[in-house]
């Protein structure tokens, strides 16, 4: 019987598309939150599979905080319209009007304004009782019990101690109306089941991935780059052009990049094998205090 | 390193889902740790942080590092120092990617363990050598077996503070042993380790060289776990209609079980219309047959209705099909489950309303004792029956985890109450709606319809009782000694015998390998073994025998049911030693320092008394 044998990839691959197939049978009103990274494209891809030969059965959902690098907004607009997809973007108008940006706010009342609120009012406004994210459960230390369906109240709160044993692939969707569920087909996915999966599917992402020359500043041991005229350079501080790349991707004063001359995926990978940092070391927000992400996501954030 | 080599065999690598569990302070986490950090899947950061931590909150001594910092997740756990819940970890080795279910070895968290065995391949229960097997390690054992994880390696730890030796290794390994015979688990590995010290952990010891084996992580890359899914009973759950134009209709579900090739005949649940399969179809292209796990889309030869919730099956292999089971449940909330309250069933893809008629029973996880029970609380397993609004297609978990699987919902609160996993045998013939019944009642009415339509010959009992010159009777001989109760059993039959009645001893194993031969060897089948025991002692007492078996360490529980069953003859019941039961009185209570030959005749005397053999017997 061996002959019936999959893959990790395929059983992961699979999984995910069991995921996204249950979860639209379970909800009225779908939506997958794309952060155009290159998880987001990973669970783009697993959800085309799914409903293949169909369309997208859902929208895709962009949280865009204004902060984000401007080759992130030309590949998303690219690729969504290379692949047929259908994409809603939204942003926190209030938050905008007011200016909220990183260097005044801070990293932790910008993230809020104009990531968290900003997710919560797009999601209140689609009525969506269902939001598929690329979430991981390597990625960090709190997302490791995170459920693959993870449910929020009225006020889209996560309360740790109120999640549903998730047992076999039952997944229980039952929800009163005004309460959502999250739910994460990527939970078993490691950083480097991402990269391979994307290499052999030939998945397109963001360039930003790939080693290139540009223009960064170093500042509190990250490397900061200089993506438009907004960026505030502190006394002293001076643009350098240096060969780096970015591990993940969010919103550019705020997120780290890395010394690298990796310009393949293979490379990548040769070069995440040998380093010592995990992924998430790069994201400024993470560290914001002991068991940020944690607070971060009972809040809502995702 | 050939990074393309290193992707290409990364990509084609195999998956193998493990479950850790073990007592507080056994290691688990070091463990862990170890295993993480030694395939390079701690980072500097996390690592760093962790130095942090230890500082802060650690239990350990200074300078070192407590793995299990970086394990617990969330805050409050991190306070209390508790893992409260599952948590999955992620490492991969050249040969395999693994995922660990790490659940908590705390008393309570039952509820968490039976989650990470859902979906584990294999568990890994560790042993501390200075305690060996202890209460705990017996409820791990026996949650894994009941969640049907084929594979189990008993890691005894600490094998440094015993300075690895081989005796204490080998007491511990005897122990388990001795315990895990009853439980049904096909593959079971012991493995010494000193988590701490990483020996035979990831490498195998140099300081063990009596033990012969693998090591833990040599074992874990080897172990065959793909044979282990059933490849035989082809279900097709379907998840999602897929109709993007008019010339399509696809059916959108992943394979549960068995395979599915191109032209096969297959039959719908429910409306039981049937078609043949036209295309398997994929994002990747078509493929010529489909197994399990994989996600695919069928295309059907026929235009038939079918929807989401519906099940594909083959036409000459299929589910049962009803409204009423029973089933083992994991209750896993804090409010009560009551007999008559009613659940909304997900099993299989679908939600289904449905009642629990009957708590036939809870098992104590620490004693493995059957008890009668008003309700199931939080953490309590019992079995139970169930009546659904519409029927269920379903399998035994025993033979088919997707099909046999399912989890309770409350419909007021829609917390997911309780996990089940539906049984082979039945209690009762419950096929009809008996509604809601305590286990007696239920039992009574089962024995009243049987002995309503009980066909009777023409030879009359009191005929066959003056022919064979004594009644018929069942006598039940236990106690928790098995040589005492076999000896006595099968020295009764002999006496009894040559005092020219028709007496006749049946042992369990005669059953076991023929009778039982469909019945797993296991706590819960054995319910179905006893009702079996019970038939056919009805039966052999009409038949105007004396029936004798043995059956060591009954509970009450069993023997209630004995009883009934055999009603409306009564049951004799001889305890020997130490008995297994409290509420049961037995006929006679007999002590196997005496002599076999006084016990005999006790005996004899008893059957006198009660007029079952003649008074000259004596």
């Amino acid at each position: 019987m061996s002959e019936y044998s999959l893959s990790q990839l395929r059983q992961l691959e699979a999984e995910s598309i069991h995921i996204f197939r249950d979860a639209v049978g379970q909800f009225e009103r779908p939506i997958l939150l794309y952060s155009i990274g290159k998880d987001s494209s990973v669970l783009v891809r697993l959800a085309q599979k799914a409903f293949y030969p169909g369309r997208l059965p859902f929208k895709l959902l962009h949280i865009d905080s204004t902060w984000k690098f401007r080759e992130m907004i030309e590949f998303r607009d690219r690729f969504c319209a290379e692949q047929g997809l259908e994409l809603l973007v939204h942003h926190n108008k209030e938050g905008k009007a007011a200016g909220a940006n990183p260097f005044d706010y801070g990293s932790r009342k910008y993230t809020d304004i104009m990531k968290t609120q900003a997710l919560l009012q797009a999601l209140d406004e689609g009525k969506f009782d269902v939001a598929f994210g690329g979430a991981r459960r390597d990625e960090e230390k709190s997302r490791a019990k995170e459920r693959i369906y993870s449910f929020r109240d009225r006020h889209h709160q996560w309360d740790p101690k109120n999640q549903r044993p998730e047992l076999w692939s039952l997944y229980n969707g039952r929800i009163n109306p005004g309460e959502s569920v999250r739910v994460f087909p990527l939970s078993n996915w490691t950083e480097v089941d991402i990269w391979q999966y994307i290499r052999l599917e030939k998945i397109p992402i963001v360039p930003l991935y790939f080693a290139k020359k540009r223009p960064v500043v170093e500042r509190d041991g990250s490397l900061i780059m200089v993506d438009d005229d907004r960026m505030r350079l502190n006394p002293g501080e001076k643009p350098v052009e240096k060969l780096v790349r970015f591990r993940t991707l969010g919103c550019y004063p705020l997120t780290g990049a890395i010394e690298s001359s990796a310009e393949t995926i293979e490379e990548i990978v040769a070069e995440m094998l040998q380093t010592r940092q995990s992924e998430r070391s790069t994201r400024v927000i993470d560290h914001d205090g002991d068991s940020s992400m944690e607070q971060k996501k009972r809040e809502g954030y995702f | 390193m050939d990074i393309d080599k290193f992707l290409n065999q990364h990509e084609k690598k195999d998956l193998l889902r493990f479950l850790t569990c073990g007592s507080v302070d056994d290691g688990k986490s070091t463990l862990i740790g170890r295993l993480l950090f030694d395939s390079k899947l701690i980072y500097e950061d996390q690592l760093s942080a962790l130095r942090r931590d230890s500082e802060k909150n650690g239990t350990t001594g200074a300078g070192e590092i407590d793995y299990a910092l970086l394990l617990d997740g969330l805050k409050a756990e991190r306070e209390q120092g508790i893992t409260i819940d599952v948590a999955y970890r992620y490492f991969s080795t050249p040969k395999r990617k693994f995922i660990i279910a790490d659940t908590p070895g705390h008393e309570q968290y039952t509820r968490n363990m039976a989650t990470g065995a859902s979906t584990a391949n294999l568990a890994i229960i560790l042993i501390d050598t200075r305690y060996g097997v202890v209460t705990q390690t017996k409820r791990h054992a026996f949650i894994i077996s009941l969640l049907g994880i084929k594979h189990l390696v008993v890691a005894i730890n600490k094998m440094d503070l015993v300075d690895y030796s081989q005796e204490v290794f080998n007491n511990i390994r005897q122990s388990f042993a001795e315990f895990v015979e009853h439980l049904d688990i096909p593959d079971v590995q012991y493995i010494p380790i000193s988590a701490l010290k990483g020996e035979n952990v990831v490498e195998k010891s140099s300081v063990m060289p009596w033990y012969q084996g693998d090591s833990l992580l040599e074992f874990l890359e080897s172990v065959n776990v793909a044979s282990d899914r059933n490849f035989t009973d082809f279900r097709f759950p379907v998840q999602y209609v897929s109709r993007p134009h008019l010339d399509f209709r696809g059916f959108a579900g992943t394979v549960a079980s068995g395979v599915v090739k191109v032209g096969d005949k297959v039959k719908v649940l429910p409306s039981l219309k049937l078609s043949k399969v036209k295309n398997i179809v994929t994002a990747d292209g078509n493929l010529h047959e489909a197994f399990p796990p994989q996600a695919v889309t069928i295309e059907l030869e026929d235009e038939i209705d079918i929807s989401s919730g519906d099940m594909l099956v083959h036409v000459n292999n299929q589910p049962k099909v009803s409204q009423h089971f029973e089933a083992v449940v994991i209750w896993m909330t804090d409010s009560q489950l009551k007999p008559g309250s009613n659940y909304l069933i997900r099993h299989a893809g679908r939600n289904v309303k449905s009642r629990v008629d009957t708590i036939i029973y809870n098992i104590d996880v620490n004693t493995l004792q059957k008890n009668k029970t008003e309700g199931l609380g939080l953490n309590e397993i019992g079995r139970i029956v169930v009546s659904t609004t519409k029927p269920l297609y379903f399998d035994a978990y025993s033979k088919n985890h997707e099909t046999g699987s399912f989890v309770l919902i409350d419909p007021i609160t829609n917390a997911t109450a309780g996990a089940g996993m539906i049984i082979e045998g039945v209690s009762f013939d419950s096929q009809q709606d008996d509604g809601v019944k305590d286990t007696e009642t239920r039992l009574k009415d089962h024995v009243e319809r049987r002995e309503f339509y009980w066909e009777t010959g023409l030879v009359e009992n009191k005929e066959r009782i003056l022919r064979n010159r004594h009644m018929g009777k069942t006598i039940v001989v236990t106690g928790s000694n098995n040589n005492a109760v076999q000896e006595l059993a099968t020295k009764l039959e002999q006496r009894l015998f040559r005092l020219n009645m028709n007496s006749y001893f049946l042992g369990i194993s005669s059953i076991k390998n023929g009778l039982d031969a469909d019945i797993q060897n296991n706590l819960i089948e054995r319910d179905e073994r006893v009702r079996r025991l019970g038939e056919l002692s009805r039966i052999l007492t009409d038949a105007g025998l004396i029936f004798i078996t043995a059956l060591t360490d009954a509970g009450d529980y069993e023997l209630n049911r004995l009883k009934v069953l055999n009603s409306p003859n009564e049951l004799l019941i001889i305890n020997v030693d130490e008995s297994n039961f409290k509420t049961v009185a037995a006929d006679a209570n007999l002590a196997s320092e005496n002599s076999l030959e006084s016990n005999l005749q006790s005996i004899i005397k008893l059957l006198s008394a009660k007029n079952i053999i003649p008074e000259y017997c004596i």
